[in-house]
């Protein structure tokens, strides 16, 4: 019998070997590679360009706009993926529930498309 | 229960006479053993990978791609690293300098342990777990956060503006994505990653089975790839490099390495959702394990082949195109083919 112990150990090990291995190379690379900074050579790269203005500033609000639909539809498919597994002995009822349940959020994604929160204004 | 490459291995060193009880200190030196070995596996497919776009892309049109170093090129990805790893490392004076270092790290870690549990073959899975293709999706979801990091503390408008439509394109492809893995998963009734590739070993491959969910997980899975033709990011005509602009030396290989990582990921699950994982006519004479790697490596190889195929053939879409494509179109047909697949389930037919 398989513990949760057994079964996430690999997942914790590989977590510090894949961070520890980022920081070998990052050292490696420390002995290895030549460092002369300079003040041109440390500025925002813009195409040549010298840079203008702040670049931390408003943003659209459209990106936030995608992020709250996205996270409305993630937790939605949360639920569905347990209804999933267990779905075979739920049987047909659980189907009609669980459709009802994704034709509001459906009606949700009619309603923001309508409203064009979901185009790319820029 | 699943056999998992640590049972192979304890039962290869009872072999050699070599056995130990519950003692946890041998254990944690083989899982260590078992993580190191992942690593490797995932860099050297991710050098074969470099190698194998290069040679493809050249093929394609008609040029030889790299042939100077190794046989046909084949050392260049070493090359490549010892370049990237000599490269002098530079931290703009204006940018976060912690966030800055500590984003390639969160993009590279997520990247590689969606291999967990993966089944490579017969007996070749790290960890069978339970919920395996959940904590795929949840682990592959991380990668995001990390890319809107780098975006940000790099300081740079184009850095900026790439990550934000990086993210919002990541978010936007991985609700069909996801939707579409219900429905497999409500045909085998288990989210483990080997009782799925065994389900289709009864009946068949699932791409059979839901064949409007294999086209959306496709396009949905270039999309998460960021490869060509949704490849926004990284339009160089737009963007500069997107959101690694600013990054140079053993930093950006590791984005790039994480880039790589995701495409073996996402092929090796495409493999197992839709292609029969490892499974595969054996030749009888050659042991199981080995044949079964085979299957599955050739399957991933042949997904990677098809993306390069892609982006030698078809041009870069427009952001707005993808998003709308995204949202308009591919959630509602995940949501269709969510709807036929259940009804089929309960019907029986499935």
């Amino acid at each position: 019998m398989m513990s949760v112990v057994d079964n996430y150990l690999p997942v914790a090990m590989l977590t510090i070997v894949g961070v520890a291995f980022v920081f070998i190379a990052f050292f490696l690379s420390r002995l290895l590679r030549p460092s002369v900074p300079s003040a041109v050579k440390s500025d925002i790269y813009e195409c040549g360009e010298i840079t203008i203005g702040d670049t931390k500033i408003y943003h659209n609000v459209q990106y936030y706009l995608y992020a709250i639909a996205f996270l409305i539809f993630d937790v939605e498919m949360i639920f569905l993926y347990a209804w999933a597994v267990q779905f075979r002995e739920l049987g047909f009822v659980s189907f009609v529930e669980m459709f009802i349940f994704i034709g509001i959020l459906g009606i949700g994604l009619v309603y923001l498309v309508k409203k064009e929160a979901l185009e790319w204004i820029q | 229960m699943t056999q998992t490459i640590y049972d192979n291995i304890v039962y290869l060193l009872s072999l050699v006479g070599i056995s130990f009880g519950d003692s946890i200190v041998p254990k944690i030196i083989i899982v260590l053993f078992i993580a190191i070995l992942i690593l490797v596996e995932v860099s050297l497919m991710v050098m074969f990978f470099t190698w194998m776009e290069r040679k493809v892309l050249g093929h394609i049109q008609v040029r030889r791609g790299p042939m100077i170093t190794g046989p046909h090129g084949l050392l260049q990805p070493i090359v490549d690293g010892i370049k990237l790893l000599t490269k002098e490392d530079i931290t703009p004076k204006r940018a976060d300098k912690w966030l800055y270092f500590i984003a390639p790290l969160i993009v590279f870690v997520p990247s590689i342990l969606v291999f967990i549990p993966m089944p490579f073959g017969q007996g070749a899975i790290v960890s069978d777990l339970p919920v395996g293709i959940l904590y795929i999706m949840a682990i592959s979801a991380i990668s995001p956060v990390g890319v809107l990091i780098a975006g940000w503390a790099s300081d740079n408008k184009y850095a900026l503006l790439g990550s934000l439509r990086a993210v919002a394109q990541d978010i936007s492809y991985e609700i069909p994505m996801v939707l579409t893995v219900i429905g497999v998963v409500l045909i085998t009734g288990s989210l483990s990653m080997q009782d799925i590739v065994l389900a289709q070993g009864e009946k068949t491959w699932f791409v059979f089975l839901q064949p409007l969910g294999f086209i959306i997980f496709l396009i949905a899975a270039i999309a998460e790839m960021s490869r060509i033709p949704f490849d926004l990011h990284e339009s160089e005509s737009e963007f500069v490099a997107g959101f690694f602009t600013e990054y140079s030396g053993m930093k950006f290989a590791f984005f790039f390495l994480a880039e790589y990582a995701h495409l073996f990921g996402i092929s090796a699950i495409m493999a197992t959702l839709y292609f029969g994982g490892w499974q595969g006519p054996l030749i009888p004479g050659i042991p199981v394990v080995i044949m079964s790697v085979g299957w599955f490596t050739i399957k991933v190889l042949a997904i990677v082949f098809f993306t390069i195929w892609l982006r030698g053939t078809v041009p870069r879409v427009r952001v707005d195109q993808i998003l709308s494509i995204g949202w308009k179109v591919m959630i509602p047909l995940a949501l269709l083919n969510l709807f036929i697949t259940g009804l089929l389930v309960a019907g029986g037919v499935l």
